[in-house]
């Protein structure tokens, strides 16, 4: 464990607690630009996925995970990012703006979804924007003239500034940049007031309104932020799969979403991260594991839910912060080396809160 | 003669057919310590959550400062200076002493939420202003210790003093603490007798205590409210109200002649 001295309250507001940290995402960093010339383009291609799945983990992360609103229907704002995306590039559409115009249109919608939000919590919240992923649905598979129905669309070719995105290394250049961007945006958001008044929100809801937070105000904008984070997730994966139709956007896409915030560990960034990586990664562990499986096994269908059902469930279980709360562990563990303690990380159990004001 | 800076005037409230709050009108002057004490169920907390618009009353009005406050929004009501504590702690539990601060300075916020994703240089500006005015209240009830703790682990001990850091952090002109000893040890019931001595005599901020703890109340009170039933009994100094009959037979019970 480390411990900072600090002798100015700027070293409170850093992005980088220490020079160690600065040094590490260097290398990091490196490693990722680097990436397209060491490995394979199959491999690239899932990179990519978990930078878009990363990016949506971040939307969700800052509505579930810091503000406490639990939402069922993100797959509906994926699909408001990728259908305005297409529709916009198909008319020609340069695409940072129509990039910033899926974040705009899946951002307001977000706006429309957060009124309800203010009315109703909990598992009712969850219900409405439930059924608000059914409307959506419905709706891109009805109005066939914007969206082409079940026959869906397919994208053109991307091109930024006049460059080509048409090799997957590219493209995975302008997915890493998108996505280095919405986590630098959403580390300004936590360190601001804004961001600290979604926590207090999660926490108690009846004392941020008595220290002058205006819960209406900042529900809403959680969720306008999350969809639109969404959003241009959904523009990128739009470009991505060059074709999408209503059925990449169902209730099941928003609950693997929300599953995959989970195990990466809820109420960080690192989780979302973890979680997409995590995601895509053990679904090709799984593709690839079938092979080997005697086929009783490998061939049963629904053996990839019941995997990620068991992790989650073990999460729940055993390590209620994920994936993150097991990075957290395996660096303290070496850090401290050895002295490390099996309780460090335990939480003292409190039982005051008998009666909460509602 | 000063004016009052809160007034309730024949405040009334009713859940059903129970009337939690029946005619109660009091005033608090500035720079006065006022406590409210009676038997549980007798309205005391009732009567906060009422200044601070969590309950609407069915009659009667709080003015503050001249102006009727009761139609206000909660959050319009911190945005005047009124800060609270709860009964039973309401932290931000899944985050850090210093944060639950400096969201007691969120009313003093300028910037709009897009100028917080791009962090500018007037969001810094007032970030760091915030850490040092969190920092001042750190110093004044010493929790240099435990600035970067969660507070989910914490001792309750220590939370109780958060939150009242919390309510400090705003810099309210009044301060509701609802039972401010209650689930502290001796040592720490007087501990936080000190602190609001401090904050009446030293910040100048006008206190208004629920508390059950009576040697709490004589102490630092300068005039005590005893409720019973959602009505008033008697105001007057913390001797005077322990004296009076009626407030002998509310905690008692009466004497069968």
């Amino acid at each position: 464990m480390r411990f900072i001295f600090k002798t100015r309250y700027e070293q409170d507001l850093v992005l980088f607690k220490h020079p160690g940290q600065k040094f590490w995402y260097a290398v990091l960093m490196a490693l990722l630009l680097l990436a397209p010339l060491a490995v394979s383009e199959y491999f690239l291609s899932q990179l990519v996925f978990i930078w878009i799945y990363s990016v949506v983990g971040l939307g969700l992360m800052l509505l579930v995970g810091y503000t406490g609103q639990v939402s069922l229907g993100h797959a509906a704002f994926l699909a408001m990012g990728a259908y305005t995306e297409a529709y916009l590039q198909a008319r020609g559409w340069p695409f940072l703006l129509s990039l910033a115009s899926a974040a705009i249109v899946s951002g307001l919608t977000g706006v429309v979804i957060g009124l309800p939000a203010l009315r109703v919590k909990g598992i009712y919240l969850s219900i409405a924007t439930l059924s608000f992923g059914f409307i959506v649905e419905e709706a891109v598979t009805r109005a066939d003239s914007i969206t082409g129905g079940n026959t869906g669309i397919t994208l053109g070719g991307l091109e930024i500034f006049g460059l080509p995105i048409d090799s997957e290394a590219r493209f995975y250049y302008v997915s890493l940049a998108v996505l280095i961007i919405c986590i630098l945006t959403v580390m300004n958001l936590m360190r601001s007031p804004t961001g600290r008044a979604f926590v207090a929100i999660r926490d108690s809801e009846i004392s941020a309104q008595s220290m002058g937070i205006h819960l209406a105000r900042y529900k809403t904008i959680a969720f306008a932020l999350s969809a639109a984070l969404t959003g241009i997730a959904g523009a990128l994966y739009a470009h991505k799969l060059r074709f999408i139709s209503p059925e990449q956007f169902t209730i099941l896409q928003s609950i693997e979403m929300l599953i995959m915030i989970v195990i990466g560990g809820l109420g960080s960034i690192y989780g979302a991260i973890f979680g997409a990586a995590f995601w895509i990664l053990a679904q090709q562990l799984i593709v690839t594991a079938k092979d080997w499986l005697p086929p009783e096994i490998g061939q049963q269908t629904g053996l990839q839910p019941s995997i990620f059902g068991i992790f989650l469930v073990a999460c729940v279980l055993f390590e209620p912060l994920g994936l993150y709360g097991m990075w957290l562990k395996a660096r303290t563990f070496l850090e401290i080396f050895p002295f490390y303690r099996k309780g460090m990380f335990k939480r003292q159990k409190s039982y005051m809160k008998s009666e909460r004001l509602k | 003669m000063t004016a009052p800076l809160l007034q309730a005037q024949n405040l009334a409230i009713q859940f059903g057919g129970l009337k939690a709050v029946n005619d109660v009108s009091f005033e608090v002057w500035p720079h006065e310590v006022f406590s409210m004490i009676g038997p549980n169920g007798a309205g005391k907390t009732t009567i906060f959550n009422i200044i601070s618009s969590l309950y609407k009353p069915t009659a009667g009005r709080v003015i503050f400062e001249g102006e009727a406050i009761s139609h206000l929004a909660p959050y319009e009501i911190a945005r005047l200076g009124i800060a609270r504590t709860f009964q039973n702690i309401e932290l931000f539990e899944h985050a850090t002493v210093l944060q639950n601060l400096l969201v007691g300075r969120h009313c003093q916020r300028h910037s709009a939420w897009w100028q917080d994703l791009l962090f500018t240089p007037r969001v810094r500006r007032t970030e760091l202003q915030f850490r040092r005015h969190a920092e001042e209240v750190i110093e004044f009830l010493d929790l240099q210790h435990y600035r970067d703790s969660m507070v989910v682990n914490l001792p309750y001990g220590v939370r109780k003093v958060v939150e009242l850091g919390r309510a400090l952090a705003m810099r309210p002109k009044l301060l509701l603490l609802d039972e401010p000893s209650s689930g502290l040890n001796v040592e720490e019931t007087e501990e936080m007798g000190f602190w609001i001595e401090d904050i009446k005599n030293d910040l100048g901020i006008t206190v208004i205590m629920v508390e059950h703890d009576m040697s709490l109340v004589s102490r630092v009170s300068d005039r005590v409210l005893a409720l019973n039933q959602g009505e008033v009994l008697t105001l007057g100094t913390a001797a005077e109200v322990q004296a009076h009959p009626g407030v002998v037979e509310a905690y008692l019970g009466g004497v069968d002649v």
